[in-house]
């Protein structure tokens, strides 16, 4: 097969992948329709129960986890291009902590359950994760991006974001801290439609934006030397695909909380599938994040139904034992980094 | 005529180590030129002047007339391309995909690759003798096999001057006489001027008609290969007694160091 080929085969399966995961997310739920009844709901005008819970309920509840799974992956392939470290994703910068901080801030101060409020909560996430960027930014030394130097400022952000958090927390109301608890581990709801389509703009837009990236994200790989000597303003799309990649974080996280190992996982993934060259990378892997987060919020909602589990819980239960399979299997085979 | 890459003035030094004071040097299309000297003398600090890597503090570099510092990246990849003395690779690549790499100064938005970029990426790869291993996966090739592959790399990039930093390094034998051999005929045939950085003093001497001899960010010696690769020369600058014999089979100068002096 020609590499246009195999590249075509990729996307053709992942995309077929998605829609499996969707429409076996809209079959199976607490209550009904089942999927013998979705293809005569679909067609039907007539207003139902069923036809209720269907298009108020979990289609925009799978429609955000698309745009979450999607983001989250799309950041961590952009992260890991960018840190030169297939073990980098949007937390290891301290994005999603400065997200997490913006809404437990806010929740906290103003003595509500602000989460719950449409605006506030994303609002102040977004403007937490854009802070985090600004203080890496900062962070430069003498106008040089080196990967290691950003990679500690991550960690120490990090560090800092959780003690501030835990701070506001201990300090604040307990009736904020279940809220808060169910942020930091990342909850998906089914989100009006308005607002869905916020969350779209963004994180559509954005990940379009890094397509245009791509190719340059490859020779960022070569290394800043060898990078700059092809011409490559490097500084610049360092911080450039960085930003962009946060917007994008920030735009997921602002309604769910902090969903893990998305952008870990679904990446290296992808990437044993489909080979590092990001101008196929980075679409494949935005596909698997979305399937990956719908598939787990299918569980999250029905394994113990008619309770509900955290998201975030299923990926990292999912996540952390099959990336450690799948990273010491590369070790084995010398193919790790 | 422009000098294809011209020091003039060049002062440049790191912190608590100046090197360069008012360093002149020009190298003319067409030329092959070998850069000598020991550790720390500023081989590697000048290829990265001459890639716009790094800037002089007072002087100018200059490409084929401009300032380094004043062509676009874009423009300047197509001058001067680089290979390194290390290389790395953050994922495992395909060997084509690296080559392709090369294009980048060619290449438009999204980066797809045209009709042009494809011939020049095969003949690359067949001129540095990889044409073989275009599918295989960087990680798995030796450390000879990676080495010819970023020569394809840098020339996929089709410069003008091609700077090599200690390019034999991590070569055996027979790939160190192929890829002077190479160098040589895309010098001869196409005009390519070639720029060496390298402590291996007989193949530069054999393969260069030109050596430049820095010590300490001073050049020491500037001429043509038989003139400054004199003893005196040789014993001054490397700190070692040497004796230069001429090779009967090539008659180019050959150097047998002695001792440290």
């Amino acid at each position: 097969m020609s590499r246009r080929a195999r590249a075509l085969a990729a996307i053709g399966g992942l995309v077929a992948g998605l829609g499996a995961s969707v429409w076996l997310a809209l079959g199976v739920g607490a209550a009904p329709p089942s999927w013998r009844e979705l293809l005569g709901l679909l067609g039907s005008e007539e207003a139902s129960a069923a036809r209720t819970i269907l298009f108020g309920v979990r289609l925009p509840r799978i429609a955000l986890a698309a745009l979450v799974g999607g983001a989250l992956s799309a950041a961590g392939v952009v992260f890991q291009a960018v840190l030169r470290n297939p073990l980098a994703d949007p937390y290891v910068l301290g994005v999603s902590g400065g997200a997490a901080l913006g809404a437990v801030g806010l929740a906290v101060l103003s003595r509500s359950a602000a989460f719950a409020s449409p605006v506030g909560g994303p609002a102040s996430a977004f403007a937490g994760a854009m802070l985090s960027v600004l203080l890496l930014v900062a962070a430069r030394v003498r106008g040089r991006t080196q990967p290691v130097a950003l990679l500690l400022v991550g960690v120490i952000l990090n560090a800092f974001f959780s003690a501030l958090i835990l701070f506001l927390l201990t300090a604040g109301d307990p009736a904020v801290y279940q809220h808060a608890l169910h942020y930091l581990v990342g909850v998906i709801r089914p989100l009006e439609w308005g607002l869905l389509a916020a969350v779209g703009v963004v994180v559509v837009a954005g990940i379009a934006a890094l397509l245009t990236l791509t190719q340059r994200l490859n020779v960022l790989a070569l290394g800043e030397e060898a990078a700059s000597q092809l011409g490559l303003d490097v500084e610049r799309t360092v911080w450039l695909a960085i930003t962009l990649a946060s917007l994008v974080t920030a735009g997921a996280v602002a309604f769910t909380g902090l969903v893990g190992f998305v952008g870990l996982i679904a990446p290296h993934v992808v990437r044993t599938l489909v080979g590092p060259d990001h101008r196929l990378l980075l679409p494949a892997a935005t596909l698997a994040g979305a399937a990956f987060v719908v598939l787990a919020d299918t569980a999250a909602r029905t394994l113990i139904a008619p309770a509900e589990l955290p998201v975030g819980a299923i990926t990292a239960l999912a996540g952390a034992p099959f990336f450690l399979f799948v990273f010491l299997r590369d070790l084995r085979r010398g193919t790790a980094p | 005529m422009n000098a294809a890459l011209a020091f003039e003035g060049v002062h440049f030094g790191y912190p608590g180590r100046p090197l360069f004071a008012g360093l002149d040097l020009a190298i003319h299309p067409g030329e092959r030129v070998a850069v000598l000297g020991p550790n720390g003398s500023g081989k590697t600090t000048l290829v990265r002047l001459a890639c716009g890597f790094l800037r002089p503090e007072r002087g100018e570099v200059r490409l084929e007339g401009t300032p380094v510092g004043r062509l676009p990246g874009r423009a300047r990849a197509r001058l001067i391309g680089t290979v390194p003395q290390e290389s790395s690779l953050a994922f495992d690549f395909r060997v084509r995909e690296v080559v392709a790499l090369g294009r980048t100064p060619y290449l438009g938005w999204f980066g797809l690759e045209r009709a042009a970029d494809r011939e020049a990426i095969q003949q690359a790869m067949e001129a540095a003798g990889v044409a073989e291993l275009a599918e295989r996966r960087f990680f798995s090739l030796s450390g000879g096999e990676r080495q010819r592959v970023v020569l394809a790399r840098v020339l996929a990039q089709q410069p003008r001057v091609l700077l090599l930093d200690e390019p034999t390094a991590h070569l055996d034998l027979a790939y160190r006489l192929r890829l002077y051999e190479l160098v040589v005929r895309l010098n001869q045939e196409r005009g390519l001027t070639v720029v060496v950085v390298t402590h291996d003093l007989d193949l530069a001497a054999r393969h260069c008609e030109r050596v430049a001899l820095l010590r300490d960010g001073k050049l020491y010696a500037d001429g043509p290969t038989a003139e400054v690769l004199t003893p005196r020369n040789v014993g001054e600058v490397y700190g070692v007694e040497a004796r230069i014999a001429t090779d009967p089979a090539t008659g180019r100068p050959w150097v047998v160091p002695l001792r440290p002096r």
